[in-house]
C-alpha cells in the first residue's frame, strides 16, 4: 500500500475510521483538580470544548449526546455563573440537569454531606457538579458515589473547570502557552483559580507568576524537598510582590477576585490601599506585552482589583471566558458520559 | 497470699538502672523480689515464662481523653482504661474536657466514683484550669487538689488570656500543682487545620503556623519564671519550643514537657499523601492538635527526648466516633486514638537508631512520673518502677515483633488513627495492674500458667 | 492483502460507479440549484468531494455542499469506552433546500438517524435523500437509500473497509468473517 493510504472499516454503526478511535486521552471518572491531568488529556478537552462551541454558535444550540444523563447541580456555596455555565452545558446536550442549593448552615444542622451524597446517587445522578465552602469536600464525596463527581471549586483549594476553560481562551488568542509570562494578581493565599491555574498552566508550559500582597501568599510555595517521595507541591512558581515587576513583559494577567472579608480578617488596612497597590490599570499594563490577554474568573469588583476601563477593554477576553466556560463543560460532561458513566448506577 | 513469678525476662528499669535478665516476684500486688533466678526458689505461684521478651514497669501516660462524662460514644472509662491497658499503661490521667467539664468537686468525685467502678488501670483526673473551661475565671484548685486532681488543664483550647495564666500558674505553685498548657494562640490557629507549609498551601486548608506554638510556649515560661509555678506544656509539636524549653530548664524555671508518638513520627504529609501514590487525601485522621509538623521537627524533638530537654511521651488519647472524622475536613474533630499504638509508632525511633530503649522506657514511665511528681501527689511510692513494695505494675513486650494496626480490633471506641494497616515493630504482649494480668495478648498465652 | 479479503470496488469501479451516482443525484433532482450534499462525517464527506468533481463535468452551476459530525448524535455514548472526537460540522444554509445526505456504507441505519437527528437541529430543509456508495444489509432502523452505488450481500460478522488515497475513496474491500 501506498504510504499516504489508509483504511477504515465499517462498525456496527456504519463508518468510521478504525484508526482515529483514540485521539481523545482520558483516564478520569471524576474531575477534582487538575493536578492528575496529562498535558493529553488537558489538549484532549480543549479539542472537544472547540468542538462544543461549534454547536453553541449554532442556531438551535443542542446535540443530545447526553440523552439520560443526568447532572445533578449540588452547590454549598452561592454562585450564578458557574451553575448557570453547567446547567447550559448539560441541557445543551441534552442531559437533565437539576440544580439543589444547599447552604452550609443546614449541612452542618442535620444533613450530612455524605448522606446528601449518597440519597443523589440512589436518584440515579450520574454526575454530580459540586461547589463547596471547604476544601477537599468534593474529595470526600467521591469517596461515597458511584457518580462522576465534578468540582466546581472547593474552598480555598481547587476549581479546574476555570483553569480549563482560561487554557482554551488563552489557546484561541496565543495559540500555544509556551513560555508565556502568566501573571496573576491578587488574593493568591485564599484562591482556588489561582491553584488550579497554576497547574494546568504550567502543565501547558508557561511560566506562572504570582502577585500580591504578603498578607495573601500562601506558605510553603516552591518548597520542593519531597517531590522525590511521591508526593508533589504544587509547580515552581516565581513569586513577586511588586506588581510592576510582576507586569512586566507579561503575556497574561489575570486579576483575581478580591474577597472583601480579608480587611475585616486583618490582612489587608483597606481596599483603598488594596487597590492603590495591586489594582491591574491601564497605566500598569503598559508593562505589558501590547498583545497581552486580560484575564478575570469573575465575579470582578471594578475599581477594586480591576480598574472599570481594563475589564471592558480590547486586550479583555472576560466575555470569551464565559462563553468558553460553557464549552469546556460540555466536553466535560461529554467525556465523563462516555468513560462508561450512564447506566453505571 | 498469691504470687506471681515472671521468668527470665529482659528487665528494664532506667530508674532503677536495671537493664538485664533477671526474674520479678509478685506478691499480693506488689513486686517483691527482683533479681536473677529469683523465681526459681519460688513455689505455688502463677507463672509467666518471659524469656526473650522484656518486661518493664506499666507505661504512665500524663495526658489522654477518656471522654467520660458526656461522650460516651467516643469512649469510656471502660473501653478507654481498657485500650490503655492492651497498649502497656497502667496509669493514665484524664483531661476534664468531658461534659460537664471537671471544674468542680462535686464533678470530680462522681469522676471518680465512676472509675472506681470501671477503670481497668488508675486512672488519674486532671481538672480544668478555668471555670467550664472558658477561660474567664479560675477554677477552684484547692479542692480539686482535695479530690485527688493531679493536675490542671483547659486542653482542647489553650488558656489564652496572659493575665488568667499568669494567676493560674501562680495560685498553684501553693499545691505545687502543674497547670498543663495546650500552647496555641487562638488567633494565629483560627480554623487552621493543619500545620501551616506547603501541604496546607497544596490543599488550600488554613494553616496552623510553628509560631502560634511558640508564642504561647515563651509567654508561658516568662509567666512561670515570674510566678514560680509549675508550668507543664502539652504536646509540644516544633523545634522552637524545643530550643525555648532547653533554655528555660537551663535558667531553673520549673517546665516540664511531654511530647506524642504522632509528633514524634509522622509528618504533615501524611494528611494529604498515603506514601504510595501521588494522588492526595484529605485524611481526616490525621487531623490533630497541634498539627503533625515538618520532617526537622520530628528530629529535633526526638532529639530532645533523648536528651531528657522533653520530659515524657504522652498519647493525648483522642477517642472520637466515625461520624466525627468522616466528614468535611474543615468540620472534623481534631485528635488521633493513639493509647493502642502509642509504644509501637514510638518504636520508630529506637528501630531506626535515635532513641535507645531504655530511654524510650524512661520516658514512659519514670519520666512522666518524676515531672509531675506523681508518686507523692499519688501517695504511691515508687509509681513508674519495679522497686520492690510499690504496686506490681508491668508491661511485658516484644520489642521486634512485627504486628499489623486493625483498627477494628482496638478497644478503644475511637477507631481514627492514620496508622491503620500499618507494619509496626514492637509490641505489648501484656500488663499486669498491681500484680494482676489486665491485657494478655494471643501471643502470649502459652507463656503463662494462671492457676 | 490478507487472505479473506475480496476487493468489492476496485478504484476503476469506484471512479465509475461515484460518477453514476452523479448523475443519479443530478437527474433525481432535475439539475443541482436546491440541493445541498452533506457528507457524514469521515467516509461521506470523501465520498461527497468525489461527487462535487463529477457533478462539476455535468452541470455548469456549482452545487453547494457541507460536511456533518454525528458524534453527539449518536445513541451509544458510554456503551463502547471512550467516546470519539467531534471533528466539527460546516454547512451551507439547509433551510427550504433539498439535503442530500451522502455516506460511503449504509450498514445498520443509526448514522444515518444520528444525521437526520442531527439535520433537526440545524435547520429545516425541504426533503432530505440519502445518497450511499455501498449498501450491506442489515438494517436495524426503518431506514432506506435512494441513491445506492452498489448492494453488497454480506453476513453480520464481515467487516467493508474502505481504503483512502489521497483525500478520496480509492477501493472497497469485503473482510468475511471469522465464524464462516
Amino acid at each position: 500500500m501506498m504510504t499516504n493510504e489508509r483504511e477504515y472499516s465499517s462498525d456496527l454503526e456504519g463508518t468510521s475510521f478504525s484508526n482515529e478511535q483514540s485521539d481523545l486521552v482520558w483516564d478520569h471518572e471524576d474531575v477534582l483538580d487538575l493536578d492528575d491531568f496529562t498535558v493529553q488529556e488537558i489538549e484532549t478537552v480543549i479539542a472537544l470544548a472547540e468542538q462544543m462551541r461549534e454547536v453553541l454558535d449554532r442556531r438551535i444550540a443542542r446535540a443530545p449526546a447526553l440523552r439520560g444523563f443526568t447532572v445533578i447541580n449540588l452547590f454549598f456555596e452561592p454562585s450564578t455563573r458557574t451553575r448557570a455555565s453547567f446547567e447550559l452545558a448539560g441541557k445543551v446536550l441534552g442531559a437533565d440537569v437539576i440544580s439543589v442549593s444547599a447552604d452550609n448552615s443546614s449541612v452542618v444542622k442535620g444533613e450530612s454531606l455524605i448522606d446528601t451524597v449518597k440519597t443523589l446517587s440512589a436518584m440515579r445522578a450520574d454526575a454530580i457538579v459540586m461547589r463547596h465552602s471547604m476544601s477537599g469536600a468534593p474529595y470526600l464525596a467521591s469517596t461515597y458515589t458511584d457518580a462522576a463527581i465534578i468540582n466546581a471549586g472547593d474552598g480555598s483549594h481547587a476549581h479546574p473547570t476555570q483553569a480549563l476553560l482560561d487554557i482554551y481562551t488563552l489557546k484561541q488568542r496565543l495559540g500555544s502557552l509556551r513560555g508565556k509570562k502568566i501573571v496573576m494578581v491578587g488574593d493568591i493565599s485564599h484562591s482556588r483559580v489561582a491553584r488550579s491555574g497554576i497547574w494546568g498552566f504550567s502543565a501547558m508550559g508557561a511560566e506562572v507568576v504570582l502577585c500580591g500582597p504578603p498578607t495573601l501568599l500562601p506558605a510553603g510555595l516552591n518548597d520542593n524537598v519531597h517531590v522525590s517521595r511521591k508526593s508533589s507541591n504544587l509547580p515552581s512558581v516565581q513569586v513577586e510582590t511588586d506588581i510592576d515587576v510582576a507586569l512586566d513583559n507579561a503575556d497574561v494577567v489575570m486579576a483575581l477576585r478580591l474577597q472583601k472579608e480579608r480587611q475585616q480578617g486583618g490582612l489587608l488596612p483597606s481596599l483603598r490601599e488594596y487597590s492603590k497597590l495591586y489594582q491591574v490599570t491601564q497605566e500598569r499594563l503598559s508593562r505589558a506585552k501590547q498583545s497581552h490577554v486580560l484575564m478575570h474568573p469573575g465575579p470582578k469588583n471594578e475599581g477594586i482589583e480591576i480598574a472599570g476601563n481594563v475589564a471592558s477593554g480590547s486586550n479583555s477576553t472576560i466575555e470569551e471566558q464565559v462563553t468558553n466556560g460553557v464549552a469546556v463543560r460540555m466536553a466535560l460532561l461529554y467525556l465523563l458520559a462516555g468513560k462508561g458513566q450512564v447506566g453505571a448506577n | 497470699m498469691t504470687t506471681l513469678a515472671i521468668h527470665n525476662a529482659r528487665v528494664i528499669d532506667p530508674k532503677l538502672g536495671l537493664d538485664g535478665v533477671m526474674d520479678i516476684v509478685v506478691v499480693d500486688g506488689r513486686i517483691g523480689r527482683i533479681g536473677p533466678n529469683e523465681a526459681e526458689m519460688v513455689i505455688d505461684a502463677e507463672r509467666i515464662d518471659a524469656s526473650g521478651l522484656t518486661v518493664t514497669p506499666g507505661f504512665v501516660d500524663l495526658h489522654c481523653h477518656l471522654r467520660e462524662p458526656g461522650f460516651e460514644h467516643k469512649e469510656t472509662i471502660a473501653t478507654g482504661t481498657l485500650a490503655a491497658a492492651k497498649g502497656g499503661f497502667t496509669t493514665v490521667c484524664a483531661m476534664p474536657n468531658t461534659e460537664p467539664p471537671l471544674d468542680s468537686q462535686a464533678t470530680a468525685e462522681s469522676v471518680l466514683h465512676q472509675i472506681e467502678q470501671s477503670a481497668q488501670i488508675r486512672v488519674l483526673p486532671i481538672g480544668c484550669v478555668t471555670l467550664g473551661r472558658a477561660g474567664t475565671e479560675l477554677a477552684p484548685a484547692a479542692e480539686l487538689v482535695e479530690s485527688g486532681v493531679v493536675a490542671i488543664s483547659d486542653d482542647g483550647d489553650a488558656v489564652a488570656n496572659t493575665a488568667l495564666m499568669q494567676a493560674a500558674l501562680s495560685y498553684s505553685s501553693l499545691f505545687a500543682l502543674p497547670v498543663v498548657q495546650h500552647a496555641e494562640d487562638p488567633a494565629l490557629v483560627a480554623n487552621g487545620q493543619i500545620h501551616e507549609g506547603w501541604i496546607s498551601t497544596r490543599l488550600g486548608l488554613r494553616g496552623r503556623p510553628s509560631s502560634a506554638e511558640e508564642i504561647l510556649v515563651a509567654r508561658d515560661i516568662a509567666l512561670a519564671e515570674v510566678t514560680g509555678g509549675h508550668l507543664h506544656l502539652a504536646h509540644i509539636s516544633t523545634s522552637g519550643s524545643v530550643s525555648l524549653i532547653a533554655a528555660a530548664k537551663a535558667r531553673g524555671i520549673h517546665v516540664t514537657a511531654e511530647v506524642t508518638p504522632h509528633h514524634l513520627t509522622l509528618t504533615h504529609e501524611i494528611v494529604a499523601f498515603d506514601g504510595q501514590s501521588s494522588a492526595i487525601r484529605y485524611d481526616t485522621s490525621a487531623k490533630v492538635n497541634p498539627p503533625l509538623r515538618e520532617p526537622r521537627d520530628l528530629e529535633i524533638l526526638t532529639e530532645a527526648l533523648a536528651q531528657g530537654i522533653v520530659d515524657a511521651i504522652a498519647t493525648d488519647h483522642a477517642p472520637h466516633s466515625k461520624s466525627d472524622k468522616e466528614i468535611e475536613f474543615d468540620l472534623a474533630a481534631p485528635g488521633i486514638s493513639m493509647l493502642e499504638t502509642a509504644f509501637g509508632l514510638a518504636m520508630k525511633r529506637v528501630h531506626d537508631g535515635s532513641l535507645n530503649l531504655p530511654t524510650l522506657i524512661k520516658t514512659l514511665t519514670s519520666g512522666p512520673v518524676d515531672s509531675w511528681s506523681l508518686e507523692n501527689r499519688t501517695n504511691t511510692p515508687g509509681l513508674g518502677t519495679l522497686s520492690p513494695g510499690s504496686p506490681a505494675d508491668i508491661a511485658i513486650i516484644d520489642p521486634d515483633l512485627l504486628w499489623k494496626v486493625d483498627t477494628q480490633e482496638f478497644l478503644s471506641k475511637g477507631k481514627n488513627t492514620p496508622v491503620d494497616g500499618w507494619e509496626l515493630k514492637g509490641k505489648v504482649l501484656a500488663t499486669i495492674f498491681t500484680g494482676e494480668p489486665v491485657f494478655v495478648d494471643p501471643e502470649m498465652s502459652s507463656r503463662l500458667r494462671l492457676n | 492483502m490478507n487472505s479473506g479479503m475480496a476487493v468489492v470496488l476496485d478504484n476503476v469501479a469506484v471512479d465509475r460507479t461515484v460518477r453514476r451516482l452523479a448523475h443519479e443525484i443530478v437527474e433525481f433532482h432535475n439539475g443541482v440549484s436546491d440541493v445541498v450534499l452533506v457528507g457524514i462525517q469521515k467516509g461521506g464527506a470523501l465520498l461527497t468531494k468525489q461527487l462535487i468533481r463529477e457533478i462539476s463535468n455535468i452541470e455548469d452551476t456549482p452545487v453547494k455542499w457541507g460536511t456533518l459530525d454525528i458524534t453527539l448524535h449518536r445513541d451509544d455514548l458510554g456503551l463502547t469506552g471512550l467516546p470519539s472526537a467531534p471533528s466539527g460540522s460546516e454547512l451551507p444554509d439547509i433551510d427550504n433546500r433539498i439535503v442530500v445526505l451522502v455516506d460511503d456504507v449504509l450498514f445498520t441505519g443509526r448514522s444515518v438517524r444520528a444525521a437526520l437527528d442531527a439535520i433537526n437541529y440545524l435547520g429545516r430543509p425541504k426533503a432530505v435523500r440519502l445518497a450511499v456508495l455501498v449498501d450491506r444489509g442489515h438494517r436495524e432502523l426503518p431506514i432506506r437509500a435512494d441513491i445506492v452505488g452498489k448492494n453488497i450481500p454480506t453476513a453480520m460478522g464481515d467487516e467493508i473497509q474502505i481504503s483512502e488515497l489521497d483525500q478520496r475513496i480509492d477501493s472497497v474491500l469485503l473482510r468475511r468473517g471469522e465464524n464462516q
